[in-house]
């Protein structure tokens, strides 16, 4: 028998919708019979802007190859199995051979993301393969106390957005006194532009899994409980699936391999509500009740779920955890700087090139992320900034993009590490409107239980509302800048106190947008609908009616072959015309 | 769309949810969803008659099935359009087809078509942020929309329920 050759399709939400499952049908008839092939379905590859995306392994080499359709697939099989014909072309990234994509990976340190996209996260087998639960060994032949001490030693500091130590949570949870403790992962990845605790769920499950029952020796709890967003159905299966392979094998349940300590874990569907991913307001909601937080502390370390000692941790805090035993505190603490040790996953997206999912060591300098990484903005578009931490978090202009990815200076730029949203925005991208669409979302998600929070975001969300449609004051600047304050120090929970952030950060470097807006009633980058006009220039148009007959509510009248008009009183700014346009005689206009 | 009364055959699988949720805590939630599984969406008679079977204030139910924004009190369409509004699909561009698609389907987010064959609801973030911007029609995922687009692919949904 010869050499095993396995072929793999991402078969992950956005591999899906770029139409992997066709693909996957096509090699899965191609291959059927196939004995020294195997086909396997993985998760996110990282390289989302590729999809469908098709690996290839033989002897330790790996050829990833993009934009597949079923006949790609079909040359793609013929050139593996029987060395006929060529498809080096649609080669996009390779572990030997050339491929363009090769330099944006090597940037990248995978320890989180270690199996996302070489293992079927439905198969233990996989996750075995690749080393999985050896952590767990390794944690249960340890004292709990030395576990703790080298997750300590690692610098690892929590993924979803604070950063506080881990092994240090764990210590207190441990030191609390009470015989029921409960390890809590938080899955509810609430962020509205984020995507990698997703992307890990879906994509190796047992990760997240090893990572509680670890936690669980630790601080010595027997049950643990993953809260996760009810919007990623396919996590919750997942999750469920490998649950009960982790049952079956003995890695969960009574006696955790033959040993006396016992932990089983279960998962419950979070049901929309971005408060619920705050620490305090998700036990609420556990328990069953409306998921408002309350004062901490006590601490969910002290006091936490049905009033025991929780631990609470993020889905990429426990999924470097078996990496950190298996590997060492020092191996994870040689990647990072300063205080931030260790990598980071990044759900890059917005204006940028090469939107994905990245995992790159701390400390390397945005720029480099987002330019080396994710190959800039589009063709003769300038990067205008970066925004991270969604609703929390800010956005850092070009100017700042030397500051290395660490949560020091992230935080000293007035944005937030969070959790790994990173939107890029380029000349085309609003300030203004960016900073209205993060408060109407927190406006919208304010629980209510702080006049400050539920009132003064209401009256920042209106303020900007009136900048945005030129009926803004200078005054109003001053009162934003206010208020912004108001909110910060008058609510109780992150989502209040964080809240001002994006309006606070674009007040700060982007002022001058603002400015444009009150005074010259004008949108820079024309995306303000109250603030914009679109025009037909009457010299280059030919009179086809094409605009005429996409104009979704009548706004332009022309008679064929003369020049058209579009009716600025009509006319809703919903930019369909332009487009049809053959010859580019529609312009957007902002005075 | 369900507005019907109860029928027996409903009221006897929500004894039988009820009957799950006896002497548990913390069900709330649970509770709700597996309701909203069966019925489509929340009816105030299985409420109300929930909350009288296990002991709990209807009162706090209803608190949480408007709390989260998952629940909802009216029955959906035939088919489900989730508009991602998430910040990735914003910069995009995701507002002006939100504009249309209310404006072509004459509903404000939330709320079902005349015809009952859309529910429009906006949604954050659906994971494919590279391809942006993104809706999903029921299971399938539309991307790359422009307005134009989003609304080409609708009427190819309603042509096809207009044959079936
Ligand atoms: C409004 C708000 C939303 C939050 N959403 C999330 C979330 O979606 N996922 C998450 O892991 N942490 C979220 N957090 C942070 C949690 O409160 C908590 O700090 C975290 O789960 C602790 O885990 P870590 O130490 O591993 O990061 C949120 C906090 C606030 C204030
Ligand atoms: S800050 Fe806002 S979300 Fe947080 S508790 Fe107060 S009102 Fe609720
Ligand atoms: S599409 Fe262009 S050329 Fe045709 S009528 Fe409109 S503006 Fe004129
Ligand atoms: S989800 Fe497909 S590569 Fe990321
Ligand atoms: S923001 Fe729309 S898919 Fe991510």
């Amino acid at each position: 028998m010869g050499q095993e050759t396995v072929f793999r399709v991402g078969l992950a939400s956005c591999g899906i919708a770029s139409g992997s499952a066709p693909v996957y049908e096509r090699l899965q008839a191609l291959l059927a019979g196939c004995p020294d092939a195997r086909l396997q379905r993985v998760g996110c590859v990282g390289l989302c802007f590729h999809e469908p995306l098709v690996e290839v392994e033989r002897d330790g080499a790996r050829y990833l190859y993009g934009e597949v359709n079923p006949e790609l697939a079909e040359r793609i099989v013929a050139f593996h199995l029987r060395g006929e014909g060529d498809v080096a072309e649609h080669l996009v990234a390779s572990t030997t051979a050339e491929a363009p994509e090769n330099e944006m990976l090597a940037r990248q340190v995978r320890i989180v993301l270690r199996n996302c996209g070489l293992i079927d996260p439905e198969r233990i087998e996989d996750y075995l393969a690749r080393g999985g639960y050896t952590a767990l060994r390794k944690a249960l032949g340890m004292k709990p106390e030395e576990v703790i001490a080298e997750v300590e030693r690692s610098g690892l500091r929590g993924r979803g957005g604070a950063g506080f130590p881990t092994g240090l949570k764990w210590k207190f949870a441990r030191a609390a006194p009470g015989e029921d403790k409960y390890i809590v992962c938080n899955a509810d990845e609430g962020d509205p532009g984020a995507f990698m605790d997703r992307s890990v769920l879906e994509g190796d499950p047992h990760s997240v899994l090893e990572g509680m029952v670890i936690a669980a020796w630790a601080v010595g709890a027997s049950e643990g409980v993953i809260y996760c967003r009810a919007e990623y159905p396919l996590a919750v299966r997942r999750l469920e699936i490998a649950i009960a392979q982790a049952r079956e094998a003995g890695y969960l349940g009574t006696n955790v391999l033959g040993t006396a300590f016992s932990f089983d874990v279960h998962v419950k569907e979070g049901a929309g509500a971005f408060v619920c991913g705050e620490e305090t307001a998700l036990l609420a909601s556990i328990e069953g009740r409306r998921g408002m937080p309350r004062p901490r502390p006590p601490f969910p370390a002290q006091k936490g779920l049905w009033g025991k000692p929780t631990v609470i941790n993020n889905v990429e805090t426990f999924a470097n955890v078996p990496w950190i035993l298996v590997h060492g505190a020092e191996a994870f603490a040689r990647y990072g700087i300063g205080r931030s040790r260790g990598t980071k996953v990044f759900a890059l997206a917005g204006k940028v090139r090469k939107g994905g999912l990245v995992e790159v060591p701390m400390g390397m300098p945005l720029r480099e992320l987002i330019l080396g990484i994710g190959g800039g903005v589009g063709e003769g578009r300038t990067i205008k900034a970066v925004q991270m931490g969604g609703p929390s978090g800010g956005c850092i202009p070009e100017p700042l993009l030397d500051t290395p990815v660490d949560y020091e200076s992230i935080t000293a730029t007035g944005a937030i590490m969070g959790s790994g949203g990173m939107v890029v925005l380029d000349d085309t991208s609003c300030m203004v409107d960016v900073a209205r669409f993060f408060l109407q979302f927190t406006q919208g998600e304010s629980c209510g239980k702080c006049p400050f929070c539920r009132i003064g975001t209401k009256r920042m969300l209106e303020i900007l509302e009136r900048i945005t449609q030129g009926k803004g004051t200078m005054e109003d600047l001053d009162r934003l800048a206010e208020l912004s304050v108001q909110v910060k120090d008058g609510s109780l929970c992150g989502l209040g106190q964080t809240a001002p952030n994006p309006v606070l950060t674009t007040l700060r470097y982007f002022r001058d947008e603002y400015e444009a807006h009150i005074r010259e009633k004008r949108c820079p980058a024309k995306v303000c609908t109250a603030l914009i006009h679109y025009r037909i220039d009457p010299k280059v148009c030919i009179g086809c009616t094409l605009c005429a007959r996409q104009c979704p509510v009548g706004a332009i009248a022309g008679e064929r072959r003369k020049a058209h008009v579009i009716s600025d009183e009509k006319c809703v700014r919903c930019g369909q015309c332009a487009p049809v346009c053959p010859v580019n005689a529609i312009s957007v206009e902002s005075p | 769309m369900r507005t019907a009364p109860p029928t027996a055959e409903d009221r006897t699988a929500l004894a039988a949810l009820i009957a799950k949720y006896r002497g548990k805590r913390g069900v709330a939630i649970p509770l709700l969803a597996d309701l909203q599984r069966r019925f489509g969406y929340l009816p105030p008679w299985a409420v109300e008659e929930a909350a009288r079977e296990l002991d709990l204030p209807a009162a706090e139910l209803f608190g949480v099935a408007t709390f989260y924004s998952m629940f909802r009190l009216k029955p959906l369409g035939k088919h489900v359009i989730r508009l991602c509004r998430g910040t990735a699909c914003h910069v995009q561009g995701s507002l002006r087809i939100a504009e249309e698609l209310q404006r072509r389907l004459s509903v404000a987010e939330g709320d079902t078509t005349e015809d009952g064959l859309f529910t429009l609801q906006f949604v954050a973030c659906l994971g494919c942020c590279s391809l942006a911007p993104v809706m999903m029609v029921g299971e399938d995922v539309h991307g790359r929309l422009s307005p134009a687009k989003a609304v080409e692919v609708l009427e190819g949904y309603r042509a096809r329920a207009g044959k079936g």
